[in-house]
């Protein structure tokens, strides 16, 4: 409509005459408007352009500014607390931050993996598919065509860089209030061993990775959730009671059982990388429940996804 | 005069062969999980390089059969064909070759116009993320929206989100546009442009598959057209075809009202209905009975000012075959 160069005569045709429109069509649409091929680069758009928007919602970044917090909060209160004495008791490795700052991202990551990571990941997976299925979106990544395995894909993808992000976010925080607040250098282990500053920075990196995978499972039942509802604020909340229920039942005694397959279990298994030798066995168990996790739930958001009618 | 026979009829003709119709369905279904049946039997053929006009109430099924044809929702029996391919099972290889505005534009508030493109066309496998900035910026000129290009959508205007919507169904050059009510909740003006922009992307050789329940939209853009009610296809063909069948109307423009009211109705015109300063009615109006009725009138010492019959307008045609206005749910 904005186009002045249109001819009067391009612009009438009111009624375009079936002969004449079967030409031109075969002219003009044939040769513009045909089949173009899938490439490489724009299968792979989609999964950028996801990972774009997570970061790009006002509501990511609010729940990232409050994980970045928390670790602020955390070494402050430790800081005043202890006041130089370093009392029992407290949460995991709380003893050893006033020894060392480095202390703090371990801290961090053990007081914020319970509750707030997975909050936040429940957010951000339980909101994936229906948040655009509510926001009437969904429709059109559909029609344009995004493909459901691919849509669904790139909806996983980015909810574990979101993970990965927000793992990071906490480590980096705590590493930065550590150093502010506390003594830095040589780290004493769990174990007893003391090992350099640079190799401990490399623990803490290896924790960060086992702490944002842990969360994978948590990220395939949020995206099996978020499609079975059009309505984003319905997934995330499912999803974020879910975790605190199954870590309430992980409180049980009585459910001994069934304990190890749940998959909040394992999640603080990465302390046993804080000895020498690595004690791996725990926290192997943890990665594969985890994949098992995946496997099932993402088989059955896929399942879900592929065949439901959009009628939102 | 079924409905299954005036639809072959309309198919009629110069008889296209099949794969020139860009959607073809037969029997397409739907039945909700509440047992409702949302679309019933349709056998719906839209020729390459129409205006396809897709008319009916709100309600009459037509946004579940454009979700049928999308791919978005399967159907319970029939089947949808859609460039060649059945749908939903072809959707990957048909749908890059389509742009649709289904059922009002959404999009990514928190996003400017531009950002949201580019969020669509993402979506797309085909399309080159090497050309992206450009096809956005000349799909955003094309439907007047460079100058809000940055500003956030949620800001923007029902009119704007529209265009914006169309702008997307216009990223790459496409086969066919589907338009689900294009003009929903537009001024005048921006309908205008609309519908400009219609004509110009149909006068390019794309199909255009338009829904709308304003008969004047269908009439003033469209080559075909097809009627709906409540899931069931009534009549398809020409809008020039689907016209003539209805009624003409004998006018009467007179000051003796009640007179003139009267005589026609003494001489079998049925309907008449008196307005102010003109008569109207309807009948079989051949000439001798045109000239007959006018004689009468004068005979009877009635003013004649005006006598003529209107050509039936799409509307007539429509409430003839539904026995209902048109505008029932606005």
């Amino acid at each position: 409509m904005s186009r002045a160069e249109v001819s009067p005569e391009e612009m009438a045709p009111e009624r375009v005459a079936p002969e004449r429109a079967v030409s031109g069509a075969v002219v003009r649409a044939g040769v513009r408007a045909g089949v173009r091929p899938q490439t490489a680069a724009g299968f792979l758009a989609l999964f950028r352009s996801e990972v774009g928007l997570t970061f790009r919602r006002a509501r990511t970044l609010a729940l990232l500014s409050i994980l970045a917090a928390l670790p602020v909060l955390i070494g402050v209160v430790v800081r005043v607390e202890t006041g130089g004495e370093s009392g029992g008791g407290g949460p995991a490795f709380v003893a050893q931050v006033t020894q060392n700052g480095l202390f703090l991202v371990f801290t961090a990551l053990a007081l914020t993996l319970p509750v707030f990571l997975p909050m936040s990941v429940g957010v951000v997976a339980g909101d994936a598919v229906a948040g655009e299925a509510s926001a009437g979106t969904l429709r059109y990544l559909l029609v344009a065509p995004a493909g459901r395995t691919r849509l669904l894909a790139a909806k996983f993808t980015a909810a574990l860089v979101y993970c990965a992000v927000a793992t990071a976010v906490v480590a980096l925080s705590a590493l930065a209030t550590g150093a502010a607040l506390f003594p830095m250098g040589e780290v004493t282990l769990l174990s007893g061993d003391a090992i350099g500053p640079g190799a401990a920075l490399l623990r803490a990196l290896l924790v960060a990775a086992v702490v944002a995978a842990s969360l994978a499972g948590l990220v395939a039942i949020g995206l099996f959730v978020s499609t079975l509802t059009g309505s984003g604020i319905a997934a995330m909340a499912t999803t974020v009671v879910l975790v605190i229920t199954v870590q309430i039942l992980d409180s049980f005694p009585q459910l001994h059982a069934v304990q190890p397959y749940l998959f909040t279990h394992g999640w603080l298994s990465f302390g046993d990388l804080l000895r020498t030798p690595m004690y791996w066995d725990n926290v192997l168990d943890n990665l594969g429940l985890q994949a098992v996790y995946v496997a099932v739930f993402g088989s059955a958001a896929w399942a879900r996804f592929a065949s439901r009618d959009i009628t939102a | 005069m079924t409905e299954r026979s005036t639809g072959r009829a309309a198919e009629g003709g110069p008889a296209p062969s099949a794969a020139d119709d860009v959607i073809r369905t037969r029997g397409l279904t739907k039945r909700f999980g509440g047992g409702q049946l949302a679309v019933d039997g349709l056998d719906l053929t839209v020729p390459r390089g129409s205006v396809f006009g897709f008319l009916g109430p709100n309600g009459s099924g037509k946004t579940t059969t454009i979700r049928m044809l999308m791919g978005l929702i399967a159907p319970t029996a029939g089947v949808a064909t859609v460039l060649g391919g059945q749908m939903p099972q072809s959707a990957g290889r048909v749908l890059p070759r389509v742009g649709a505005l289904i059922e009002g534009p959404a999009l990514y508030g928190f996003l400017s116009g531009r950002d949201n493109l580019a969020r669509f066309d993402a979506a797309d496998p085909t399309a080159d993320p090497a050309t992206r900035r450009r096809r956005v910026g000349e799909a955003l000129e094309r439907v007047g929206l460079t100058a809000a290009a940055g500003k956030k959508a949620k800001a923007y205007s029902l009119g704007m989100k529209q265009r914006l919507g169309l702008a997307s169904a216009l990223l790459v050059p496409r086969e066919l546009l589907v338009l689900d009510e294009p003009t929903n909740g537009l001024d005048p003006q921006g309908m205008r442009e609309i519908r400009a922009l219609v004509r110009e992307v149909a006068a390019e050789g794309t199909t255009v598959f338009l829904s709308s329940h304003l008969l004047d939209e269908i009439e003033q853009v469209c080559s075909h057209a097809a009627v709906m009610s409540r899931g069931r296809l009534l009549v398809q063909g020409t809008v020039a075809e689907l016209a003539a069948r209805a009624q003409g109307r004998l006018v009467v423009r007179t000051p003796d009202v009640e007179q003139a009211a009267k005589v026609l109705a003494a001489h079998r015109v049925a309907e008449v209905r008196a307005g102010d300063g003109r008569v109207e009615g309807t009948a079989e109006f051949g000439e001798q009975v045109l000239a007959e009725l006018c004689a009468a009138l004068v005979g009877a010492g009635v003013r004649v000012h005006g006598f003529g019959v209107e050509r039936g307008t799409l509307e007539d045609a429509f409430v003839a075959l539904t026995g209902e206005g048109f505008d029932v749910a606005g």
